[in-house]
C-alpha cells in the first residue's frame, strides 16, 4: 500500500457571521495516499469547499478560521506552517481548480503566458524555458501548442477548464484539489474532463481530492469515497463498499434519489426536510430530524465513527450495538 | 377541435448579432397531448431555452406555427396574449433570480392573481393561502423573504405562482439543476403529484438525462437549435438512432460501479450557431461521418412508428 | 405562528440593515450629526435665542460673547439665530432639490434601459448634451430665467443634477432587467409601467439613495453658490450660502460673519458625505457576510 499523503485529523473549521457562529467543518479525518483519488461528496453547505480551503490555509480570516485540528501533507504540518511556506506549497505540492472556468483564468493574458506565469513563479527558469513548458502542458492537456497565444475569450467553456487544469498541473503538484471541476461544463465536455483528469494522473501519480455532489462523476472517476453532511463525514470508504453496502441512512437516501437511466420509477424517494441551519447544530447527529431510522439517542447524543469490515467507517448510532455509552 | 394541447410547426428562432444571424432554434416539430410531458434535451447553447421561451411569448419566433388549443397563437398581442398568459405558465431556473428579492413569499404568489383575476381581495388571500399548501409551504412563511429560505423552497414559490392561474400548460426550464439532489427529489415528486392533479402538459427542458428519462412521456433531443431526435423516453433509453443521442447517453456519469456503459467520447467541441453551414451540424464532431454529411442537411424523417430522427445513417448506427 | 413572530420576521431585513449601519462607525457618526442639524431645523423658534430678523444697529459686527455665542453681523443680527433659521432652508434646499433631480433624471434612466435601442439613444444623448453644460452654469441660467426665489432655485438645481442620476438608474436598471424574476413578471401578464415601477426600480434602488445623499451637500453647495450670486434665495431669509455672499465684504475686517455660515456647511456636507458613504458599503451585498 502506498504511504499517506495528505492526513487531515479531527479538523474544526469556523466562520463568525452576523447570523451567527457557523461550524461549517465539525471535527472530519481523511487520508489520501500518494496517487490516489478521494471523492469528497455532500450537498451545498456540507463544508466541502471549506475541508479544501482548510487544506490550503485559504480561509478567509476573518470571519473563518480554523479552531482546532491538524493537517498534515506527508510529513510537514501544514497547519504549524507560516503564510510564507504555504505561498511555496500551494501550487509548488498543493493546486486547485475551482469550479468555474470562465472566471479562473485573467481575460487580458494569453493562455499560454498564463501558465508560463506560473512555471516560472515557482520553478527558476528562464522565460523561454518557461514558455517551452507552457507549450508542453496545453499538449498534455488536449490543446494544440499553437494556440499559446489566444486569448481565453477564444476558447470554450471546456476548453478553458483544460487551461485551468494545465495551470494546476504547471509544477507536478503531489496532491491537487478539484472543487466541482465539471459542474459548469456539458455531459459530453464533463467526460472529455474526467477522462483526461484520469489519464493525467495515472501518468504523474498525482493524488486527487475531487468535490462534488455527483454521484455518477464519483464512481467513474474515484477509488476512496467521503460523504458529507453538515460539516461531518457520515461515511467514508473505498467506492466499492460505499457503492455495494452504503450504510448511513443519508448515503441510502441519497443514492435513493437520483432518478435512474435504466429503469423508470414512478416515484422517487427523497429525504425529508433540508438541511440544518449551520449556526444550530444541537447535541445529538445532524442528520437525525431527518433520518427515517432515528432514535431518541440521535437526537442527545452525536454519534461515533464506527469501524465496519475493511476501511468502511459509519459515523451512526444504528451500528453501535452493543456498545457502551460513554 | 384537434387531440393536441401543443402543435409546433417547423418553427424557428434567429437572432441578430454583430457577427451574423444566431441560429437559435431552428425547424423545431412536435405535438403535444394534455396532461403529457415531453422532455427537451441538450447541452448549452443548443436552444432549448430559447425554445422554452418562444412557447410562453417571451420571444416572437421568426417563422413557424404554434397552435395552442386549436388556436394560432404564433403572433398573439395585446388580449389574446394577456389570455393566454393564464393558460401557458413557465418555471424558471434559477430560484434565486426568479424571484424579486423585495418581495415575501405571499407578495410574489399573489402577484399572478392580482394581475389576472377579478377575485375578491379576500378570495385571493384564500387562494394564496391553498396554494402554498398545494406546493407544501408552511404557512408561517408567508411573509419570509426569497433571501431567508433555501434552493428548494424557493423554486416552491416559483411552482406556486406558476400554478396560481390554472394554466394547462407549463414550460419548465431547468427547474431542478440549481438544487441539491435530495431536494431535486422532492421537487419532482411535487412537480408529477400537480401534473396529475390538475392534468397539466409540460415542457421539460434540461440538460440531466437521468431527470428527464424519471418525467417525460417523449423526448425530443436538439443540438445546435436543430432537433436531432424525437421519439417516446422508453425507446430512446433502449434504441438511439441518432449518433449524438448515443454519445449523450453515454456520457451520463452513473453513480454504479456495475452497468459501466462503453463511453463514446465525442472530439471536439459545439461549433458556432451563427450562419451556420448546409450539411449535419453535429457532422464535424460524428464518429459516423460520411461526405453526404457535410453537403446536406439531413431532413427529420420518420425512422420507425414515432420514432423521428434527422440523420442520413439514421437506420444504420443505431 | 403567533402573530408577534410574524412580525418579527417581517421587520429581520430592516434590524439587519440598522445593525449594519450601527456597526459602521463613520456612518453612525455621521448619522448622528444628521439627526442634530434635522432636529434644529425642525425646532428652530424654540432653539434659537433671537428671531433671525431681529435687528440692533447698536451692536453690530460683535465678536462672539455670552449673549451672541457667534458673534453678530452687520445689521446687528445674531448669527447664531440666522444659521439655526438658516439651516431650514438649506436642508429644505437640499433634500427637495435632490428629490425632484433623482425622480427625474431616475425616470428618464428607467424608460431609457428598459426599453433600449433608439429610446435608449436619445435619452441618453439628451442627457450627454446637458451633462456638457457645467451643472452649476446651467442651474444659473435656469434660476436666471425662472426668476429668483427659494422653489426656483430648487428646480434650477434640481434639473441640474438630474443627468448624474439618469446615468446611475440606467446602469442599475440594466443590471436589474436582466434578472430572471422580470421575466417571471411578464410572465404573469404584468405590464411594462407595473415591471419598471413595481419589479425594477425597487432593486434597482440602493445606488440612487446613495448617490442622493451625496447629492444633497452638493445641491447645498450649489443653493450656496446660487445665493451667493444673487440668484437663489432673497434677503432677509437667512440661507447659509447667502449669509456667505452678504458677508463677503466684511470678510477682512470681521470674521465670524462668513467663518460660521461656511463652517456650518462644511460640517453638513461631511456628515453627509460620511452617512452616504457608510450607506454604500451597508447596502453593498458583497460586503455583507
Amino acid at each position: 500500500m502506498e504511504e499517506v499523503l495528505l492526513n487531515i485529523q479531527d479538523l474544526y473549521t469556523e466562520y463568525n457571521t452576523d447570523h451567527g457562529l457557523v461550524q461549517a467543518v465539525n471535527g472530519i479525518s481523511l487520508k489520501i495516499r500518494k496517487g490516489e483519488t478521494l471523492g469528497l461528496v455532500g450537498e451545498t453547505g456540507a463544508g466541502k469547499t471549506t475541508t479544501a480551503l482548510s487544506i490550503l490555509r485559504l480561509i478567509p480570516d476573518p470571519p473563518g478560521r480554523i479552531r482546532s485540528g491538524k493537517i498534515f501533507l506527508g510529513d510537514q504540518e501544514l497547519t504549524a506552517c507560516t503564510e510564507k511556506e504555504m505561498q511555496k506549497i500551494r501550487g509548488n505540492r498543493i493546486s486547485m481548480i475551482f469550479q468555474d472556468p470562465m472566471t479562473a483564468l485573467n481575460p487580458v493574458l494569453s493562455v499560454g503566458d498564463q501558465i508560463a506565469e506560473v512555471v516560472r513563479l515557482h520553478e527558476k527558469c528562464s522565460r523561454a524555458q518557461a514558455q517551452e513548458r507552457g507549450c508542453q502542458l496545453l499538449e498534455l492537456v488536449g490543446i494544440p501548442a499553437n494556440r499559446y497565444k489566444e486569448f481565453p475569450h477564444q476558447f470554450s467553456g471546456g476548453m478553458k477548464q483544460r487551461v485551468v487544469i494545465a495551470i494546476a498541473l504547471a509544477c507536478t503538484p503531489e496532491l491537487l484539489i478539484a472543487d466541482e471541476p465539471t459542474t459548469a461544463l456539458d455531459v459530453t465536455i464533463q467526460a472529455q474532463v474526467l477522462e483526461l483528469i484520469a489519464s493525467l494522473q495515472e501518468k504523474t501519480k498525482t493524488a486527487v481530492l475531487l468535490i462534488t455532489h455527483d454521484l455518477g462523476v464519483v464512481a467513474e472517476v474515484c477509488c476512496q469515497v467521503a460523504i458529507m453532511y453538515a460539516g461531518e463525514i457520515v461515511e467514508y470508504g473505498s467506492t466499492e463498499e460505499i457503492y455495494h453496502n452504503p450504510s448511513h441512512p443519508y448515503t441510502i437516501g441519497l443514492f435513493r434519489s437520483i432518478p435512474s437511466v435504466d429503469r423508470k420509477v414512478h416515484r422517487l424517494q427523497p429525504i425529508a426536510g433540508l438541511m440544518p441551519d449551520p449556526t444550530a447544530l444541537g447535541d445529538g447527529c445532524p442528520f437525525a430530524p431527518r433520518c427515517p431510522k432515528c432514535t431518541p439517542r440521535c437526537q442527545e447524543k452525536r454519534p461515533p465513527i464506527m469501524q465496519l469490515e475493511g476501511e468502511h467507517q459509519v459515523k451512526c448510532w444504528l451500528f453501535a450495538e452493543g456498545e457502551e455509552e460513554s | 377541435m384537434s387531440e393536441y394541447l401543443m402543435e409546433v410547426k417547423d418553427l424557428k428562432k434567429y437572432f441578430k448579432t454583430r457577427s451574423g444571424m444566431l441560429h437559435a432554434v431552428d425547424g423545431v416539430t412536435f405535438s403535444l397531448r394534455p396532461g403529457e410531458t415531453l422532455g427537451v434535451v441538450g447541452e448549452s447553447g443548443c436552444g432549448k431555452s430559447t425554445l422554452g421561451r418562444t412557447l410562453v411569448k417571451l420571444l416572437e419566433p421568426t417563422e413557424g406555427q404554434i397552435l395552442f388549443e386549436g388556436e394560432d397563437i404564433t403572433y398573439a398581442r395585446g388580449v389574446q396574449l394577456k389570455r393566454l398568459r393564464t393558460r401557458i405558465q413557465m418555471i424558471f431556473q434559477d430560484p434565486f433570480s426568479s424571484l424579486n428579492p423585495r418581495k415575501t413569499v405571499r407578495e410574489s404568489i399573489l402577484e399572478p392573481l392580482k394581475l389576472n383575476s377579478a377575485l375578491s381581495a379576500r378570495q385571493r388571500e384564500e387562494q394564496v393561502l391553498e396554494l402554498m399548501n398545494t406546493v407544501g409551504l408552511a404557512q408561517r412563511l408567508a411573509h419570509s423573504y426569497p433571501h431567508e429560505l433555501d434552493g428548494g423552497r424557493r423554486q416552491r414559490i416559483g411552482i406556486a405562482r406558476a400554478l396560481a392561474l390554472n394554466p394547462a400548460f407549463i414550460v419548465c426550464d431547468e427547474p431542478v439543476s440549481a438544487l441539491d439532489v435530495s431536494i431535486q427529489a422532492q421537487i419532482l415528486n411535487l412537480m408529477q403529484d400537480v401534473q396529475e392533479d390538475q392534468h397539466l402538459a409540460y415542457l421539460f427542458i434540461t440538460h440531466d438525462l437521468s431527470v428527464v428519462r424519471h418525467m417525460a412521456n417523449q423526448i425530443l433531443v436538439m443540438y445546435l437549435g436543430q432537433m436531432v431526435e424525437l421519439t417516446s423516453a422508453d425507446v430512446l433509453f433502449e434504441r438511439q438512432m441518432h449518433p449524438y443521442t448515443q454519445a449523450l447517453l453515454s456520457a451520463i456519469p452513473v453513480p454504479s460501479l456495475e452497468k459501466r456503459r462503453q463511453r463514446i467520447i465525442l472530439r471536439g467541441e459545439i461549433t458556432s450557431p451563427i450562419n451556420p453551414p448546409a450539411g449535419c451540424r453535429f457532422a464535424p464532431r460524428c464518429p459516423y461521418v460520411t461526405e453526404r454529411c457535410t453537403a446536406q442537411t439531413p431532413e427529420l424523417y420518420e425512422a420507425a412508428p414515432g420514432h423521428f430522427v434527422a440523420c442520413h445513417r439514421g437506420g444504420e448506427v443505431g | 405562528m403567533t402573530e408577534l413572530s410574524m412580525q418579527k420576521r417581517r421587520s429581520s431585513r430592516r434590524r439587519e440593515f440598522w445593525l449594519r449601519l450601527c456597526r459602521n462607525k463613520a456612518a453612525l457618526i455621521g448619522m448622528v450629526i444628521l439627526s442634530v442639524l434635522i432636529i434644529t431645523a425642525v425646532f428652530a423658534p424654540i432653539i434659537a435665542p433671537y428671531h433671525y430678523d431681529e435687528q440692533n444697529y447698536q451692536i453690530t459686527n460683535q465678536l462672539p460673547s455670552l449673549a451672541h455665542p457667534l458673534g453678530t453681523d452687520n445689521c446687528g443680527r445674531d448669527i447664531l439665530s440666522r444659521l439655526i433659521y438658516g439651516s431650514r432652508v438649506s436642508l429644505q434646499i437640499g433634500f427637495i432639490a435632490v428629490g425632484i433631480g433623482a425622480a427625474v433624471g431616475g425616470l428618464l434612466g428607467a424608460v431609457a434601459a428598459f426599453y433600449g435601442k433608439a429610446v435608449d439613444n436619445i435619452i441618453m444623448r439628451c442627457i450627454d448634451i446637458v451633462l456638457a453644460i457645467p451643472s452649476t452654469l446651467l442651474a444659473i441660467s435656469i434660476s436666471a430665467a425662472l426668476g429668483p426665489g427659494l422653489t426656483n432655485a430648487m428646480i434650477a438645481i434640481g434639473i441640474g443634477s438630474a443627468p448624474n442620476y439618469a446615468r446611475i438608474v440606467r446602469a442599475s436598471v440594466l443590471t436589474v432587467k436582466e434578472q430572471e424574476f422580470v421575466e417571471a413578471a411578464r410572465c404573469v401578464g404584468a405590464s411594462d409601467a407595473y415591471i419598471i415601477l413595481r419589479e425594477i426600480l425597487p432593486n434597482a434602488l440602493s445606488p440612487i439613495i446613495v448617490q442622493a445623499t451625496l447629492g444633497v451637500a452638493s445641491a447645498i453647495l450649489s443653493a450656496a453658490a446660487l445665493s451667493f450670486i444673487g440668484l437663489g434665495i432673497q434677503p432677509p431669509s437667512p440661507e447659509w450660502g447667502a449669509m456667505l455672499s452678504a458677508g463677503r465684504v466684511y470678510i477682512r475686517d470681521f470674521w465670524p460673519i462668513v467663518t460660521f455660515p461656511g463652517v456650518a456647511i462644511m460640517i453638513t456636507i461631511f456628515a453627509l458625505n460620511l452617512f452616504g458613504d457608510g450607506l454604500r458599503d451597508v447596502l453593498d451585498p458583497k460586503l455583507r457576510r
